[in-house]
């Protein structure tokens, strides 16, 4: 009975189908032909097995309408398609992870957040994040950046935890730490600094040192006063000159240069 | 895999697959006996560090200024620090000059070297002291206000540094007509 019933419903199925497709609009419709929009993308390539070979643009031409918007679709795009040893960090693909962050068009951002310029008349080029020791391709080793921002310690630090359940804080402490956490540490600010170019041996750079201020700022830490120890000399801190190039690039709309002449302001205050 | 399991394999499969490689399945035969087209050199997990620190030494650093974008906010920063250093070094090095030869750099001798020079060179001369002077002064002003926390938006510090050109440019003028 059970069988019957389903044969009946399929045969009933099928010619609703037959005769949705043999409607007049249904064979009259032609599928939409986009233009091809033919775009030249120059991407900074270098191998690590020919280390002697010089670092070199390549070129890559991809027709923009069978790409998706941003220039990480086209990166992937090109990886798929066209060249599979093309190297490049990637994951969220929605400006969360911070993977992808490098230099496009000369302005650090994320590729995911990108969006591609749909001038064919100019090519597009993408370079690795600026001054840094390059892993391959569009890979940076951001060894040392981590290091930096392990050494500002970022967690809470606080010897006398309340008795009973969390930290309290009031609404306006809280609104200090707006801007300041939502930092994803992709380096686009730090690789954007010259100081940083010129001294990232000693000088934090912008997100360390946004972080420093996030936690400085944080009613909850006890260890303000250490912290702030720890950026009183000429090199960790004070080599920021309030450039604002890690303001102005910064794929998260924040503000390192404003969090870090705070810093400036409190260590002047002591 | 999944058959494997529903019927309770699961565990016994896997103990398999860690056993000697002689008990182990076909697959595991072929590949011993089969001429490897990639040789592979073992290494204890120590050796790691030395193999990072090879690559590390032939990495190439990523160009910088040279593709950067020129922005308002780092092109700023470096004609602040140029005309800093180039009117320093003027102030200094005629310091110095005077300090030497007293006799030649005093004023009364460089009022009669200017007065002989031709008309359009002395504008060229004027703007060429008078624009750096005057983006310094102003650039140093907005400078000064960020250290007092003010003008620290994004939008605000754009908006300070074009006025801080288009004061730099009137005073220019100004100094060039005195």
């Amino acid at each position: 009975m059970q069988v019957l019933a389903n044969t009946a419903r399929a045969n009933a199925l099928r010619s609703s189908i037959r005769s949705f497709a043999s409607s007049a609009a249904r064979s009259q419709a032609a599928p939409l032909e986009k233009p091809v929009l033919n775009k030249e993308f120059k991407i900074y390539r270098w191998n690590p097995d020919e280390p002697a070979k010089k670092p070199t643009l390549q070129t890559y031409t991809i027709d923009l309408n069978q790409t998706g918007p941003m220039v990480l679709d086209a990166l992937i795009k090109i990886k798929n398609e066209i060249d599979p040893t093309l190297t490049f960090r990637r994951s969220c693909r929605e400006g969360i992870c911070g993977s992808c962050a490098m230099n496009i068009d000369g302005q650090n951002t994320l590729a995911c957040l990108c969006r591609i310029d749909r001038k064919t008349s100019k090519d597009t080029k993408i370079y690795p994040l600026p001054h840094m020791y390059i892993v391959k391709d569009l890979v940076p080793d951001m060894t040392l950046f981590y290091k930096q921002y392990k050494s500002i310690k970022p967690y809470l630090q606080n010897d006398n935890p309340p008795e009973k359940g969390e930290f309290l804080q009031s609404q306006e402490d809280r609104k200090k730490l707006d801007g300041l956490y939502e930092c994803i540490l992709c380096a686009c600010c730090s690789t954007s600094c010259p100081s940083y170019w010129w001294n990232q041996d000693e000088y934090l750079g912008p997100a360390t040192l946004m972080q420093a201020y996030r936690w400085i700022a944080d009613s909850r830490d006890s260890y303000s006063s250490q912290r702030k120890d720890q950026l009183q000399n000429e090199m960790s801190m004070y080599r920021c000159h309030t450039i604002f190039n890690c303001a102005r690039t910064c794929p998260k709309g924040l503000n390192p240069a404003a969090a870090i002449a705070k810093i400036k302001l409190e260590l002047a205050a002591e | 895999m999944s058959v494997s399991a529903r019927v309770g394999l699961g565990s016994a499969v896997r103990r398999a697959a860690f056993t000697p490689a002689i008990g182990r399945n076909q697959i595991a035969l072929r590949t011993a006996i089969l001429k490897r087209g990639v040789q592979t050199q073992s290494l204890p997990p120590s050796a790691s560090q030395e193999i990072l620190n090879a690559q590390r030494l032939k990495r190439p650093s990523s160009p910088h200024f040279t593709i950067y974008q020129p922005q308002l906010t780092w092109i700023s920063s470096i004609a602040n620090r140029a005309t800093g250093g180039a009117l320093s070094a003027l102030l200094y090095g005629f310091s110095l000059a005077y300090l030497v030869a007293p006799g030649t750099f005093d004023s009364a001798h460089i009022i009669e070297f200017v007065a002989g020079l031709p008309e359009y060179l002395k504008y060229a001369g004027k703007v060429v002291l008078a624009a750096p002077f005057a983006f310094h002064f102003w650039n140093g002003l907005r400078h000064l206000s960020w250290d007092m926390g003010k003008f620290l938006s994004l939008k605000a510090a754009y908006r300070a540094g074009y006025a801080v050109l288009g004061v730099s440019a009137v005073t220019t003028v100004a100094l060039v007509l005195m």
